[in-house]
């Protein structure tokens, strides 16, 4: 069974399509809510259906080409932790795991980014400029406390944006890489010994 | 003060201190003592729990007392606080969160030492980190000083002494005893009162100017004696630009500072995976989020309903605002329901210190213990006795704490805390951050990451006019001070990144490639996580 999607994959995995196991318990919990919302590149309604009937590998969050992927199968060689430092090298060189990084660092270099120039400015114009910062806007209230809130409000916006991005791009890769990075490192040491 | 008031106050603390040594005894029966249990209560919270104690962690007596008092005497200066209390949280929920839990067991070391060579690494962080815990101890124990001699009268030193000293002896009980466990839920009954009251409080203020959120500025704006320039920046940061430059240091500490805060990082051990550490930090913004939005109302009430003079007169650093307030919203000074409130919100401030305290202890020992003791005495040491290291290592953490709280009492509880914020953003940040995203970090450079950021931070505070040179400092006979601002953070953090980059350039070692994947892989998968 060879994954289509580009994620490391390893043959004859029995805990493929079997009854749901601890772990299939976890993948349920960890996305079970907002699928109304799961972008584009989606295919399926119910991911929970699709986890237990089509396998681990099937699950097309991630439309690369399979070509990419390193042969994580063919390591007869190599024993021990030599093994399992060699897996954790070719799970981060899979496409699959590039394309979690991916979508993580996109999504919160330019967002860090944006919110500490913000806050930089703010404090930067309020100790350099309170005449700006005293100007009134309504009433007693001034630039200063709009800027205040707008930190608050900046705040909030953006961990709402992060935790919906998360949710959304990430974790359901994130968790099929662990979960066959975990089978990998499994199969290493169980070879070694 | 009248003896109804203490009675009421001690009366209501005695039970807040008698239900958290219950909990303390309830949660740590039948249980084994392993690691995980003591340090991380087994993993097992909810991101719903874990969010209210971050957050009970988090809202400490400097928010609640400091920061009020600081708006109150200086209006918009103190809010410039709490906008970065809590833009913090954002570092911590994009590039620290999810990656500690994934790649950590216990403490902040962990992630450094699984790419390094172990033993310097973990000497480093956790004397960094023992370091960032005591600073912030001593912060709460003022506060605890300082509200007890409003609490029970101006009876002198002594029974100020003795309030820090017995705070410091429950700390020690409920995290010796109780463990994360007993400490998590400390913190969430702390944080449950802590926002009851706070927004109790916030309406009481909101109905006293009939809902109108303008006039109480205009009242506080006039009452200040200030005028506009009350509710624009520049009051305690406006003067020359030593001020000036002196805010932007604490502003960058502020917003950098959470995410090495030791007791906060442990706090995502907690919580079974990555992503509910997530929702805990979720969570804990939101309810953070709320109740700093209040401090700022009870902040600008208590200078337009007690007014600047009265504060400062109960005292001069302005930590009892919020109790002042209470009083007068309840009725003035002479009437029950004053009385009620008064003790009330003098209670719950205690509890927030005490819990508070708890919560830091337990980080602290537990770096004493997994890090620096398992470092250096690793041969002898069984798992079980590292647990019976951190019990002990409690105490004496405790003791520290509270020689300094006794030494450092006249100085704002606010003020302390950003000190402890600048060097958690020198010391822990720079090296987490390079371990975290950076391919060639190097041992060396972690080793100078943490000590390039440690010691520059502490030697530009013994420098600093906070404890020389100055009739407000902590020995204001000698004058050693060379340093002009209060807070190292504009120039100690930009050192520790530098010196963490020095450090690895500069070593012959290639960094570990295998070892930078297993950390990348497992800190944004999950793979391996304890």
């Amino acid at each position: 069974m060879q994954s289509s999607n580009g994620r490391v994959r390893v043959d004859g995995d029995g805990s493929d399509s079997g009854a749901p196991t601890p772990h299939a318990h976890e993948h349920h919990q960890g996305h079970g809510q907002a699928y109304a919302e799961v972008p584009g590149d989606v295919r399926y309604e119910d991911p929970w259906y699709d986890a237990l009937a089509s396998g681990w590998g099937e699950s097309a969050i991630m439309n690369t080409p399979a070509s990419e992927v390193p042969a994580a199968r063919r390591r007869e060689t190599a024993t021990g932790s030599d093994a399992a430092a060699q897996i954790y090298l070719e799970v981060q060189r899979s496409a699959a795991f590039q394309e979690v990084r991916g979508r993580y660092r996109r999504f919160v270099m330019p967002a860090a980014a944006g919110f500490f120039v913000w806050y930089v400015a703010y404090v930067v114009t309020a100790t350099t400029a309170p005449g700006l910062m005293a100007r009134p806007v309504a009433g007693a209230v001034n630039v200063a406390l709009l800027a205040g809130l707008g930190q608050f409000l900046s705040t909030f916006l953006l961990t709402w944006a992060y935790a919906r991005h998360a949710r959304l791009r990430r974790d359901r890769a994130a968790l099929e890489l662990r979960w066959d990075t975990q089978e990998l490192t499994r199969e290493a040491k169980g070879g070694a010994s | 003060m009248t003896g109804n008031h203490q009675a009421l106050a001690l009366l209501l603390f005695s039970a807040f201190v008698a239900v958290t040594l219950g909990i303390t005894t309830w949660v740590s029966r039948n249980r084994h003592g392993s690691e995980e249990e003591f340090y991380v209560g087994g993993r097992l919270f909810s991101p719903m729990e874990n969010g209210f104690a971050i957050a009970g962690d988090y809202m400490s007596a400097a928010s609640f007392l400091g920061v009020t008092g600081l708006i109150a005497l200086f209006g918009y200066d103190g809010l410039l606080y709490v906008v970065g209390f809590l833009v913090a949280w954002l570092v911590v929920l994009f590039l620290v969160a999810e990656l500690v839990r994934n790649c950590g067991r216990f403490t902040l070391a962990d992630v450094v030492a699984a790419r390094m060579s172990e033993r310097p690494v973990r000497i480093a962080a956790g004397t960094s980190s023992v370091t960032v815990s005591v600073l912030y101890l001593v912060a709460q124990m003022v506060g605890a000083g300082s509200l007890v001699s409003l609490l029970l009268g101006n009876t002198g030193e002594a029974a100020r002494s003795w309030a820090v000293i017995g705070v410091g002896a429950l700390m020690v009980i409920y995290v010796s005893m109780g463990g994360m466990r007993a400490t998590t839920w400390i913190q969430i009954v702390k944080a449950v009162l802590l926002l009851a009251g706070t927004i109790a409080l916030t309406v009481l203020v909101l109905v006293r100017f009939h809902g109108d959120f303008d006039q109480l500025l205009r009242t506080a704006a006039e009452r200040s004696g200030h005028g506009g320039a009350f509710l624009a920046p520049g009051l305690k940061y406006g003067g020359d630009w030593t001020a000036r430059f002196d805010f932007m240091s604490l502003g960058l500490a502020l917003v950098l500072g959470t995410a090495g805060l030791p007791h906060i990082l442990s706090r995502f051990y907690t919580v079974p995976t990555a992503q509910a550490a997530r929702r805990s930090v979720v969570w804990s913004i939101g309810l953070i989020g709320g109740f700093y939005l209040m401090t700022i109302v009870l902040g600008f009430g208590a200078a337009a309903i007690v007014g600047p003079e009265a504060v400062r007169g109960s005292n001069a650093a302005g930590n009892t605002a919020v109790p002042l307030l209470a009083l007068d919203l309840g009725g003035g000074t002479d009437s029950t329901g004053g009385a009620v409130l008064f003790a009330v919100v003098g209670a719950i401030a205690f509890a927030t210190i005490l819990a508070v305290v708890a919560g830091i202890t337990l980080a602290s020992s537990a770096s004493v213990a997994h890090d620096l003791y398992a470092s250096l005495r690793r041969r002898q040491a069984k798992p079980r006795s590292e647990v019976a290291v951190a019990r002990v290592s409690a105490a004496g953490v405790g003791v520290v704490a509270i020689a300094l709280g006794l030494l450092a009492r006249d100085l704002n509880v606010a003020f302390l805390v950003g000190l402890a914020f600048a060097v958690a953003a020198s010391a822990n940040l720079p090296v987490l951050m390079y371990s975290l995203f950076w391919r060639g970090f190097t041992t060396r450079g972690a080793v100078w990451a943490v000590y390039g950021g440690l010691l520059p931070a502490l030697a530009l505070v013994v420098l600093s006019p906070v404890v020389s040179g100055s009739p407000d400092s902590l020995f204001p006979a000698v004058d050693f001070q060379y340093f002009p601002l209060e807070n190292p953070g504009l120039v100690s953090i930009p050192l520790g990144f530098v010196a963490g980059w020095l450090g690895t350039v500069t070593s012959a070692e290639v960094a570990d490639e295998a070892k930078h994947a297993e950390t990348e892989v497992r800190s944004l998968t999950g793979a391996g996580a304890a």
